[in-house]
């Protein structure tokens, strides 16, 4: 949105407290003209909807960042130093956003009453992220280096899914899609036991994730991955890909 | 065939002043990877058998080049492949056909484009993944879709759509010998040359042939091609045919090469002319129709250093 406007026009943006509309320059002081990388520096942690359909450029938040971050956005590259708050991504289309904290919950998830939530695009979180993480996500990539909390994937309809680790009913109502994991995890009885395997198609992610910082065990020395498919309370036609090392 | 008068040596060698006639074809890439290279190879082996011409087998093919493990899609071994056809259509039938009977089948191997900025493309994996019996599923990353196939041993990854681009088939030398022993040396070493260069490949057995061929044929009607007689060696001096080659040439070879574009067909050409300058070769020639058939033309005197003319 700051992309295009001169300093003078994108210090009067509008800027919602509660139900008061206030100007930008009330709260942030505004340096640089219209360009396609923005820096938010401070702590933007009850800042909403930063990069809200964004389409194209790049916004770094040194600090934390609010609800919202990223929501729709549909291009360019989002990084925050800190942490995040929920809705992360949410119904995102494409894009990268890149979290080095920690996020809260419904990340690229669907809003509520939404028929699809990311529909394609990157989300990276280093650290670990709250619940329903990649809810009703239809396509792109979710990678969450720590644990996430119950619910990951829920009703999910495609798209990749990657956690450290994972809590409760993961992968609950999920029609298509990958969910992996890297530790055990609580398999809810609607999922069924496939095979043990190395599948072919996840040195794709591990490549593209490697410039990224992100590592997924692919080499078949180290181990292999479990494969279970579900929910059967669908019924659903996704995977749960856990990883088994060797030994 | 034509053949002008030489005017150029190399190494002792001399170099006729011809050209090889060269025709437009579509060209693709295809990445081939495995658990080991091995079993790469194995796969491009396959593929590329029996495809050494289009007039016999629809398509002309080869292996181009071997991947190391960091230079593939999914960071495992790879071989590429490089498959000519004469139109966009015509390559799509041949890619479904030879990677469902020999990539599909072969163990741990998955299948790539590689030529992912070609902006004409066909639908490989797409038709392919009717293998699966609706059990197939698709990953769709960076604006790619690659399916996920169901097999006995596990799973075979095909990307969907493979590019094609214009590229150019039948540039070929010439090695007239003084024995068939020379003459084999001598191609094996062009080969060996040729196959340094990225972007070509060399489709026929070994990357060379032994029996080239003329546009139709003399004595029966219905043949599209048959034996060069021009240039077989046992047909000098006899009635009907004439002969182009010299008196001491007892055995001729001849390397075919297919390319992505011009450049990379003339630095092998030129790799392939310099490797094969060595003893008991008589002369260096090429394949032409007098230039009606094929747009591109590949003059040998071109292919030397300028130092080499005589």
């Amino acid at each position: 949105m700051v992309a295009d406007l001169a300093h003078d026009r994108i210090c009067s943006l509008p800027v919602w407290l509660g139900k008061n509309r206030r100007r930008l320059d009330e709260f942030f002081d505004v340096e640089g003209e219209k360009s396609d990388e923005l820096r938010i520096v401070g702590d933007a942690g009850r800042v909403k909807w930063i990069g809200r359909d964004m389409t194209r450029g790049r916004i770094t938040v040194e600090g934390h960042a609010g609800m919202h971050l990223g929501s729709r956005m549909a291009g360019g590259e989002i990084e925050v130093s800190g942490d995040v708050s929920d809705w992360l991504g949410a119904e995102m289309s494409g894009g990268a956003i890149r979290v080095r904290g920690n996020a809260g919950g419904q990340v690229g998830a669907a809003y509520r009453g939404g028929l699809a939530g990311m529909r394609d695009g990157t989300i990276v979180i280093d650290g670990r992220a709250g619940l329903e993480v990649g809810q009703r996500m239809k396509r792109g990539t979710i990678v969450v280096s720590g644990g996430v909390r119950d619910f990951a994937g829920l009703e999910m309809r495609g798209g990749t899914i990657v956690l450290g680790a994972a809590e409760l009913r993961t992968g609950a109502w999920m029609l298509r899609g990958t969910i992996v994991v890297l530790q055990t995890i609580p398999i809810l009885p609607t999922f069924a036991y496939a095979s043990t395997y190395s599948p072919t198609f996840l040195g794709l992610y591990a490549r593209r994730l490697k410039r990224l910082g992100v590592e997924i065990p692919v080499e078949e020395s180290a181990g292999a991955y479990r494969r279970y498919t579900g929910d059967a309370a669908i019924p659903g036609k996704g995977e749960l890909l856990v990883w088994e090392p060797r030994g | 065939m034509e053949q002008a008068p030489s005017i150029i040596e190399h190494k002792g060698v001399r170099i006729e002043d011809t050209f090889a006639e060269a025709f437009g074809m579509r060209a693709a890439r295809v990445i081939i990877t495995a658990r080991s290279p091995g079993w790469a190879r194995t796969a491009a082996g396959s593929l590329t058998g029996f495809a050494t011409s289009v007039i016999g087998c629809k398509l002309e093919a080869g292996v181009e080049a071997e991947w190391a493990a960091g230079e593939t899609p999914d960071g495992r071994p790879g071989v590429s492949v490089l498959v000519f056809a004469f139109d966009s259509e015509g390559l799509a039938k041949r890619l479904i056909e030879r990677i469902g009977q020999t990539v599909l089948t072969c163990p741990t191997t998955a299948c790539f484009d590689g030529l992912p900025d070609a902006e004409d493309r066909v639908n490989v994996g797409g038709m392919l993944r009717h293998f699966g019996d609706k059990f197939q599923s698709s990953k769709f990353l960076d604006g790619k879709r690659y399916w996920r196939i169901p097999v006995m041993e596990g799973e075979f990854l095909i990307e969907e759509a493979f590019g094609v681009r214009k590229a150019i088939g039948g540039g070929n030398l010439l090695i007239l010998a003084r024995d068939s022993g020379a003459a084999l040396e001598a191609a094996e070493a062009a080969v060996e040359a040729m196959r340094g260069v990225r972007g070509v490949v060399l489709p026929f057995p070994g990357g060379i042939v032994r029996s080239g061929s003329k546009v139709g044929a003399r004595h029966y009607k219905k043949m599209i091609a048959s034996t060069n007689d021009a240039y077989c060696p046992t047909l000098k001096g006899r009635l009907g045919p004439e002969s182009a080659l010299p008196a001491d040439v007892n055995s001729v070879l001849e390397i075919v090469v297919d390319g992505l574009d011009r450049a990379s067909i003339e630095a092998a050409l030129r790799a392939g002319v310099d490797a094969a300058c060595r003893g008991g070769v008589v002369a260096i020639s090429a394949g032409n129709y007098g230039g009606k058939l094929g747009k591109h033309h590949f003059h040998l005197r071109e292919l030397v250093p300028a130092k080499s003319e005589a």
